[in-house]
């Protein structure tokens, strides 16, 4: 088990080597095994069990465009709270305040996208 | 000894970001660039796990390649243009590489203006705290902290704005 500060990163670069050696060994060892028949309807693109339609590219609708944005804003909401947490203690109400203020804000945020409409499933 | 090892790790996280960075402007596929963007910024908090930075390097992964990505991602399967062709590429390319040289030109002279000559000291070091980082935000950058919050809002107004449908139509 290595230790310190980078041995914690060969820990993990280890789990990642074993995982890719994992999926790719067991790929290419089903290769070696398997029979290699291709037919058109093999190599269709699977959709749910439907002949796929058209191509793969299409035009997505608009409104998904808020979702993606409101995953960034609560992510780097997130992101502030863990720096936050850390100091919370010493900071006491002061650090209290500034988060309400800053969550305040990004509920602000929420409501308005709520009110607009725009979280509803179509 | 471990010196080498991070030198070797440094350069080869070097190459991955050079190679995949010359990717993003070169490829044709939009799609495909912004997957080598993906990789450029792993690249980059790779770097900030070898200056000890860890929790930058992780809010790198978490917000850059989790959450920015996703959205360029987005943007790109809403737009109408024939995505994954070369119609992107126009006769601007001098223009760019200019604009590029000079953006390079000018934060390397400010950062080498600022740091010149100085060493970080990573003896005995477990790395940036993320309590010092903390400490740095909620007690000197408090009202950038709290601008950050009215720039989401912002951002998310817009988006709302450009992307509603006008109150009454039934989008189907």
């Amino acid at each position: 088990m290595p230790e310190g500060y980078f041995g914690s990163y060969v820990t993990i670069g280890v789990f990642a080597v074993v995982g890719l050696v994992l999926v790719f060994g067991t790929l290419a060892l089903t290769r070696l095994l398997r029979p290699n028949v291709p037919t058109r309807a093999k190599t269709l693109t699977y959709e749910s069990g439907i002949d796929p339609i058209g191509t793969g590219w299409a035009q997505a609708n608009v409104r998904y465009y808020v979702f993606a944005l409101l995953f960034v804003i609560f992510d780097v909401e997130a992101v502030f709270l863990f720096p936050w947490a850390t100091v919370f203690e010493d900071l006491g109400t002061q650090a209290f305040v500034e988060m309400v203020i800053f969550i305040g804000v990004l509920a602000l945020a929420l409501l308005y996208a709520i009110k607009k409409r725009v979280l509803e499933w179509l | 000894m471990a010196d080498t090892y991070l030198q070797v790790i440094f350069w080869a996280f070097f190459a991955l970001m050079a190679i995949a960075g010359i990717r993003v402007v070169t490829t044709r596929n939009v799609i495909h660039a912004a997957l080598y963007l993906v990789a450029t910024l792993l690249g980059a908090a790779s770097m900030y796990v070898l200056l000890y930075a860890e929790f930058v390097a992780w809010v790198q992964v978490l917000v850059y390649v989790g959450a920015v990505v996703v959205l360029m991602l987005f943007g790109l399967m809403l737009t109408r243009a024939p995505i994954g062709s070369a119609n992107f590429d126009n006769n601007q390319r001098l223009v760019g590489a200019v604009c590029a040289g000079l953006l390079f030109a000018v934060t390397s002279f400010i950062m080498v203006g600022a740091f010149e000559g100085q060493e970080i000291d990573f003896t005995g070091t477990e790395g940036t705290k993320v309590q010092s980082i903390g400490e740095a935000i909620f007690s000197i950058y408090v009202l950038p902290f709290e601008i950050v919050s009215v720039l989401l809002l912002a951002a998310l107004v817009g988006a709302v704005v450009i992307s509603r449908r006008d109150e009454g139509r039934v989008d189907s």
